[in-house]
């Protein structure tokens, strides 16, 4: 299996286009002086390498496969976007990552290279030291991340204290300038309150400060900005871009939002039933989406972009059980495109194949069947 | 478009009287204090709000979150008893009439809510949930309920053989077209959707969204959309209104209010918005506010949006703005509006000698 986000040849113009004054943007075809990926990059290269990650969870109604299967590479200073429905197992990854799984009820199987290190099999005190500092995670809930009982200073400090070797007042002070960073109004006083007097988004904003206070190199945030108002997630996206611009940290961003993903993720991965179904730069699975999954998400969302649409193309049907994943695709009961494979979609689990230079797509689609799809039925609907 | 007098507020659907009119709406929630329950305060929920629904046609309506959307909506399902203003149905006046006068006219007006997890009674069966609505009005159907049951759910695309299951064996999708199907009973002419699918999955989400859609052209209903998802609303509504801190500071029909949105608040909203292409992220401007949402327990002076609009200059901390027509059908309450036609404009700023003021800063950079 090779990967996406490992392009070490990839230009760094292209690495931060944020905010830059609009140039003409790269046309989608612009892959003619690209480098070809080696099909499978040598793990130690990548920051965080992933390999064959499976989560399985015991439970009294059998064995739940929430994540099954998902490798992808991660460089410094840039961003994957994890998009997936909800119980796709995008969540239980994040966690398996930062090894929060308790491991007497997840079976978790697979290779997570960060900096070289490999965390499935490492001591969970080494892992416990890593977490906080080289790699920190924000959650979609941040009243379950917080404690209630202390101060938002008082768990700033020590989340810094933990990792640090400081004093006590030097570690007042940095979680002041964190909380000014993220844009808490008059942080001097804002660090004795608790986190019930804070907002929803000023929540969100403390916690992010705290996972950011020993400047982690990979941060994680799973649904950051789902529960909050559409002004107060552009700061926070805003606040994240920042932040990794100063600190050329690796992300991972996590939602069910493709808008989201459109603003920072350079990579994308897509997830269907604990698998990748898609996986490219951000810019190609946008512009050329391969998957029929990933043509239904683009399908469900009205777009503010576009000219209105009378009616939206949805994906069928329900998300499926990962007890009882179907058999073959798992996406089979719901593509409208299953009688064209000769009953392999039925059947045979498709690998994930690079079709096309950087892009990677698990189906059984032929080329040709894929093409006239996309481009007759599903991109003038788009 | 000419407008002869700005300052009359015009519905782009004037003529045909509005299925609902609501006039100066507001409740106040008491803030007490202490054993004897002194008030102390009020929690400005919703403080003055004036909007049309013309019949067969449907009103999105757009805000931060507390700005006061679901305590609107169940104002004017009658919920909720009005503090003051005005709400007519059908040209009745229904501000205050009592559970017992209210009930003939909750055939006709239907609330659909935010949470399909909690908006169920996990121990009723959907039969008995899709159902109480006629035993609730004593309405003897020919066919008899079950059959009437049935023939809902499968109008919201459920399977009529799912009567006698409970809640919890459906998906959060399949349970919003419970509700769906509960609030089409009594074949209601004007349905308050509150925050229909935001707790749905984008795909669930866009299959409820063309069912409210085909529900619509089918029967002629009459919808009121809360939302706060931008996308969502401009797809579903005919007009909206957008709501900040218990105002509304701006309706317009869709492509007026997306094309050309004429309040600060609106624009900062609007441009807030994540566009899924990542080729456009770096062509975009987006306005972001400072701050977040004042309280309504101490609203803002003059103008609510003052302390975090970058147009605002001295006047619109000391003058409310009036909610006016700057076009045609298209209403908006600030003292120096973007987008506004040159004339209204000048009425606009006229006897406010504030005439395109010094703007404090000009793009806020947060953070
Ligand atoms: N029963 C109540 N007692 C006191 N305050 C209330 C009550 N119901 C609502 N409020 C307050 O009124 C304001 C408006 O609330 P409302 O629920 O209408 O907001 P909303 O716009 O629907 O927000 P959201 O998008 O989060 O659903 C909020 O400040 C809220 O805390
Ligand atoms: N501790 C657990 N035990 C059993 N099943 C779990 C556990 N955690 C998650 N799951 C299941 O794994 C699947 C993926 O969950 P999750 O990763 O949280 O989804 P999402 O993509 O929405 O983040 C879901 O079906 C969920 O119910
Ligand atoms: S493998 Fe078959 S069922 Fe799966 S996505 Fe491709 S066409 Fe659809
Ligand atoms: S009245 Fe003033 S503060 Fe209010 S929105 Fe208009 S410019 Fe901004
Ligand atoms: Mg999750
Ligand atoms: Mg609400």
């Amino acid at each position: 299996m090779s990967t996406a986000g490992s392009d070490p040849l990839r230009k760094d113009s292209d690495r931060d286009p944020l905010r830059k004054e609009d140039g003409p943007a790269p046309s989608a075809g612009a892959t003619v002086g690209e480098p070809v990926l080696t099909a499978r990059p040598d793990t130690a290269e990548a920051f965080l390498a992933v390999r064959d990650l499976k989560i399985h969870f015991n439970t009294d109604d059998g064995l739940v496969r929430s994540v099954d299967g998902i490798s992808f590479d991660l460089q410094r200073g840039r961003t994957l976007g994890i998009v997936g429905e909800s119980g796709s197992g995008k969540s239980v990854t994040s966690l398996g990552i930062m090894g929060l799984h308790r491991t007497a009820k997840a079976r978790i199987s697979g290779e997570v290279w960060l900096d070289g290190e490999e965390l499935i099999g490492a001591d969970p005190d080494r892992v416990r030291r890593l977490r906080g500092m080289k790699m920190a995670m924000i959650f979609q809930d941040p009243l379950s991340a917080m404690h209630p009982y202390y101060t938002v200073g008082a768990q700033i400090v020590e989340a810094c204290r933990v990792h640090q070797d400081v004093s006590k007042q030097v570690a007042r002070k940095r979680a002041i300038e964190m909380l000014d960073r993220v844009g808490i109004p008059e942080p001097h006083q804002r660090v004795a309150d608790y986190p019930h007097q804070f907002s929803g988004g000023m929540r969100q904003r403390a916690m992010i400060a705290m996972a950011l206070v020993n400047n982690p190199e990979l941060l994680i945030a799973d649904e950051p900005t789902t529960a909050l108002d559409v002004t107060v997630q552009a700061q926070i996206l805003d606040l994240i871009r920042d932040l990794q611009k100063e600190f050329g940290s690796a992300v991972i961003m996590i939602t069910h939002d493709l808008g989201v993903v459109a603003e920072l993720a350079d990579d994308l991965l897509v997830m269907y039933a604990g698998r990748c179904v898609e996986r490219g730069t951000a810019e190609k699975v946008f512009t050329e989406p391969q998957h029929p999954y990933t043509w239904g998400l683009l399908g469900s969302m009205p777009r503010m972009d576009r000219e209105r649409t009378e009616r939206l193309n949805p994906v069928k049907g329900a998300p499926p059980s990962l007890i009882n994943v179907p058999s073959g695709c798992a996406f089979h009961p719901r593509c409208p495109y299953v009688g064209l494979n000769g009953g392999s979609s039925e059947t045979i689990v498709p690998e994930l194949r690079e079709t096309a230079a950087g892009h990677w797509s698990a189906c059984h689609l032929g080329e040709q069947d894929r093409d006239r799809i996309w481009t007759e039925e599903i991109a003038p609907k788009l | 478009m000419p407008q002869e007098d700005v300052k009359i507020p015009q519905q782009s659907t004037a003529g045909a009287e509005p299925l609902l009119r609501v006039t100066g709406l507001v409740k106040h929630f008491p803030i007490t204090k202490g054993m004897l329950r002194r008030q102390v305060g009020a929690v400005q929920a919703v403080d003055g709000i004036d909007l049309q629904v013309a019949a067969g046609q449907t009103l999105g309506v757009v805000g931060e979150s507390g700005c006061g959307k679901s305590t609107m909506g169940r104002l004017i399902t009658r919920l909720l008893e009005p503090t003051g203003g005005k709400i007519e149905f059908q040209g009745r006046d229904i501000t205050h009439l009592s559970v017992g006068e209210m009930r003939p006219l909750r055939r006709d007006v239907q609330m659909i809510f935010q949470d399909p997890y909690s908006s169920l009674n996990p121990r009723h069966t959907i039969g008995t949930i899709v159902g109480a609505p006629f035993k609730l009005q004593k309405v003897a159907t020919e066919s008899g309920v079950k059959k009437e049951v049935q023939n809902l759910l499968e109008l919201v695309g459920l399977n009529p053989e799912h009567y006698n299951r409970y809640p919890h064996e459906f998906s959060g999708g399949q349970r919003q077209r419970i509700g769906i199907a509960r609030a089409l009973a009594l074949k209601p002419k004007l349905v308050v959707a509150d925050e229909p699918v935001s707790a749905l999955d984008v795909s669930i989400q866009a299959q409820v969204v063309n069912l409210l859609d085909d529900l619509q052209s089918e029967l002629g209903l009459t919808y009121v959309i809360i939302a706060h998802d931008l996308s969502v609303i401009r797809h579903v509504s005919d007009r909206i209104a957008v709501m900040y801190l218990g105002k509304v500071v701006e309706v317009a029909d869709r492509e007026a209010l997306y094309g050309q949105p004429m309040h600060p608040y609106t624009n900062a909203l609007l441009s807030a918005v994540p566009v899924p292409d990542p080729k456009r992220r770096t062509a975009r401007q987006r306005i972001l506010l400072t701050g977040d949402v004042p309280s309504p327990i101490n609203p803002p002076s003059g103008c609510r949006f003052h302390t975090r609009c970058w147009k605002a200059t001295e006047v619109c901390s000391t003058q409310e703005p009036p909610l006016i027509a700057l076009a045609t059908g298209h209403e908006v309450a600030c003292h120096h509006p973007e987008n506004a036609p040159a004339k209204a404009q000048e009425k606009n700023a006229q006897g406010k000698g504030a005439e395109n003021g010094p703007a404090i800063g000009n793009q806020p950079t947060d953070l």
